[in-house]
């Protein structure tokens, strides 16, 4: 039993918090926030591409930098923590983790170097509007290698050079890679409740579609990157979570009123307690989420699903409670409380609602038996 | 990171299994052990269990070989308690024996009363109480008044004690008094053990909401308990009792039922309108709330366990999994009975899902949450000293004993 990062990997973590301390300020993220002309920053996305977080889990055949799963996750909260503005998660959790599960070795030769590289960013197309995306919702249709239907919201769609697109070819449900910067292929931003993250509106109209895995296995392979994703967002949103508790701290100990700094009241100690045994929690079920992912565990989708639940009810819980500390300052735009507020509600919706992972945790659960062993 | 146990822990592990399967009755289920807390048929099944873990090389783990441990590690104890949590085993009637009176006893008694009392308690021939809590002192357990004083070689013990778990089957007793009410009330304290068959110790049983009688009122008359068995300095009483609390065993292998298998296993027996209760989506949410949280606690149990094994001392793990379990307990309790609608109400063992189980439950949850640091003792406790924000003020840290104010309770 070791429950706990390696030497290396905190070594790892400390590079990656200096150097987005430095680089992903809160002056960062609000210049991606307020500006419509700016859907992420380009310069933060290509020191990440120098440092080898973009390739990390790339191998280093495909011009990676060939790390674990677990460093990742390292990576992934210190970037949680800092907000980074950037297409990482579309990129790196999404379109990199489909090419190495379903990629064929021309694919991955074609587009994981330039990932890796940051010259090239990919993004994940799954959702058609408003309601619960899954196998049977599916109306994008592809024939004769071409797609067509509307996805939206595809996050980092308006600045992504290519889509893994879910789409159905008579009664499969497939993968394909769309090239968005080709015939057939029409973007506009869509704004959303956490404009530090961009997101699109794609239309395809006979666009250039190549399988990506086999015909009908797209709704499999989906899941599959999904619940990897939600390893990895977990960890953002716990990074997120505890930069949420850390200011509220702070914030705590040094705001006065009734003669006494606010954090000496029972009412906002015992909140912090709450929201730190939530962090916690979800810390803790993250980790195995971690090891799971880098040991490809049976019970992956299971700590997948464990770890997703958790981070997200951390992490909104701690976003909404710290503007609460905070009180009239964390309600004004200047204050960053609300900026992790919008992250976290975005972050927790990104990959499904909380419903929907509840439900597929139960359901994975469904096929143990908890009298022993699974 | 590695979930997985390293050789010497999966060996261990293996033993602790077979001896489990050789000795007690695996979980399935609804089962629960035959015994409740409250029925007397209890406590000797509960000496039995020990004294067959003993003479198994299971009791005292970690505990050097010479006062009757194994001499294993802390590692091996919670490898153990994982592996007791599989079987029907009793009610922990030994958390204050081995949790606090021999940790205590081992840092403060005399070679020759270690020797006298640790192996003999490991064995099951002995059982403590914890004489701390008063009318006067619970969470605030410094505001104890039980007076001692002292004449030659003895003390004289006059005061009243309560809420005493297993105060009238214990054969030992921990006792922090009151020996100087001119000190400041944190300074003014001293520290016992002493035989519970000792003359001027009377015992009243104290009736709970669920209608057993676990715990007791302590009245001591002039008892005398000579010096040698004191525990630390006179004055020092306080520190000894910090030494005790901190104690407090790393962890159970008894976690109190229902508990979020429990609960599982009952949504998938029990049937809604529309089919088993597993498939109603507002079912669904709450197990997954229930699962996040129990997965959490067994995880952060995990981390104690390879910080401990790192040589380092044990952080808010414990703080977080009590606060949290206890909190879990009660809604599961709830939950479960709500599920059986109209007739959920019902205690009748043989009518009931699991015996019952939900329904005595409702009714002993509520203490889970107020014993061994209350939800808000503990989270003042994360707050202070896991978060740093500052600590209550305070009114009576200072000033004499006898001169702080008292409620009317
Ligand atoms: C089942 C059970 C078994 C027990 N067994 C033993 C035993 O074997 N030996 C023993 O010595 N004691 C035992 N106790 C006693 C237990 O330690 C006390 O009940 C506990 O410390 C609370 O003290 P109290 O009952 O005096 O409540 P109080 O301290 O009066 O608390 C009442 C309420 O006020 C709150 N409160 C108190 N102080 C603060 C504060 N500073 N900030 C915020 N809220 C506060 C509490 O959280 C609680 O909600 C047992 C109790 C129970 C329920």
């Amino acid at each position: 039993m070791n429950f706990d990062f390696s030497e290396e990997q905190y070594l790892l973590r400390d590079q990656a918090r200096k150097f987005l301390d430095d680089r992903s300020t809160p002056a960062v993220v609000r210049a991606v926030l307020e500006d419509d002309e700016k859907p992420y920053d380009a310069e933060l996305w290509q020191e990440m591409a120098e440092l080898g977080w973009i390739g990390a889990i790339v191998p280093e055949e495909y011009g990676g930098a060939g790390m674990t799963g677990e460093d990742l996750c390292v990576i992934a909260e210190e970037l949680g923590r800092s907000l980074a503005p950037t297409p990482f998660s579309s990129s790196v959790y999404m379109a990199t983790e489909a090419l190495l599960l379903a990629g064929s070795d021309a694919q991955k030769g074609d587009h994981l170097p330039a990932m890796a590289a940051g010259e090239r960013i990919g993004c994940f197309a799954v959702s058609e509007g408003v309601g619960v995306a899954n196998a049977d919702s599916i109306k994008m249709r592809a024939s004769d290698g071409a797609v067509d239907g509307t996805k939206i919201p595809v996050a980092d769609g308006d600045i992504a050079d290519f889509a893994v697109v879910l789409a159905r070819a008579g009664s499969d449900l497939s993968l394909y890679l769309v090239d968005l910067t080709g015939e057939g292929v029409s973007r506009k931003s869509v704004e959303t409740v956490d404009p530090s993250r961009s997101h699109a509106e794609i239309t395809f109209e006979k666009a250039a579609a190549e399988p990506l895995g086999a015909a009908g296995e797209g709704w499999e392979i989906t899941q599959a990157v999904f619940d990897r994703a939600a390893i990895l967002m977990a960890f953002e949103q716990v990074g997120g979570a505890q930069a949420c508790l850390d200011m509220a701290t702070e914030y705590a100990k040094n705001r006065f009123a009734f003669g006494r700094p606010i954090g000496s009241f029972q009412a906002i100690k015992h909140k912090l307690a709450n929201i730190y045994i939530d962090v916690e929690l979800a810390r803790a079920n993250a980790y195995y989420g971690a090891w799971a992912l880098a040991a490809d565990a049976p019970d992956l989708s299971t700590a997948a699903a464990a770890a997703r639940v958790a981070a997200s009810e951390a992490y909104n819980h701690a976003a909404r409670e710290n503007i609460q500390t905070h009180g009239g300052m964390g309600f004004t735009w200047e204050f960053d409380c609300h900026l992790y507020y919008r992250r976290a509600k975005l972050l927790s919706l990104a990959l499904g609602g909380e419903r929907r992972w509840k439900d597929r945790l139960i359901s994975q659960l469904e096929t143990r038996n908890f009298t022993g062993e699974e | 990171m590695d979930f997985n146990d390293t050789p010497e822990e999966a060996e261990f592990r293996a033993e602790a299994r077979a001896w489990l399967a050789a000795n007690a009755e695996p979980k399935a289920p609804g089962k629960v052990y035959k015994y409740r807390r409250g029925e007397p048929e209890l406590i000797p099944a509960a000496r039995e269990w020990e004294r067959k873990k003993f003479e198994g090389g299971f009791s005292g783990i970690a505990l050097p070989k010479e006062y009757g441990g194994r001499g294993g590690t802390r590692l091996q104890q919670i490898i153990f308690a994982e592996e007791e949590t599989n079987y029907l085993i009793p009610p922990p009637i030994f958390s204050i024996s081995h949790g606090m009176a021999v940790p205590t006893m081992l840092t403060y008694a005399t070679e020759e009363q270690k020797q006298r009392f640790v192996p003999a308690t490991l064995r099951g021939d002995e059982i403590w109480c914890q004489l701390f809590s008063e009318p006067a002192g619970g969470s605030d357990l410094a505001g104890l008044r039980t007076r001692s004083v002292r004449e030659g070689d003895e003390w004289v013990i006059n005061g009243q004690k309560i809420w005493t778990s297993g105060a009238h089957y214990a054969d030992m007793a921990i006792l922090v008094t009151r020996s100087d009410p001119d000190a400041p009330k944190h300074k003014g304290l001293t520290y016992f053990f002493l035989d519970m068959k000792s003359p001027g110790i009377e015992i009243r049983p104290i009736k709970q909401v669920s209608g057993f009688s676990n715990f007791n009122e302590v009245f001591m008359t002039d008892l005398r308990i000579p010096d040698s068995q004191r525990l630390g300095d006179v004055g020092q009483g306080w520190q000894v009792a910090i030494t005790t609390l901190m104690n407090e065993r790393v962890s159970s292998g008894v976690r109190p039922a229902p508990d979020f298998e429990d609960i599982f296993q009952l949504t998938k027996d029990l049937e809604l309108e529309d089919g088993p209760a597993i498939a109603d989506t507002a079912v669904r949410e709450k197990l997954a709330d229930w699962y996040i949280k129990a997965q959490g606690v067994k995880l952060i149990r995990a981390r104690l366990v390879t910080a401990l094994s790192r040589g380092e001392r044990p952080g808010p793990e414990n703080s977080i999994s009590k606060l949290v379990s206890s909190f879990r307990r009660q809604e599961i309790a709830h939950f479960g009975m709500d599920l059986m609608d109209m007739a959920g109400g019902m205690m009748d063992p043989d009518k009931m899902p699991s015996r019952a189980l939900y329904q005595q439950a409702l009714l002993d949850a509520p203490g889970g949450r107020i014993a061994a640091g209350s939800d808000e003792i503990l989270r003042n406790i994360i707050s202070e000293r896991v978060l740093g924000l500052p600590p209550d003020i305070r009114v009576d840290k200072e000033l004499p004993f006898n001169q702080l104010p008292t409620g009317s309770e």
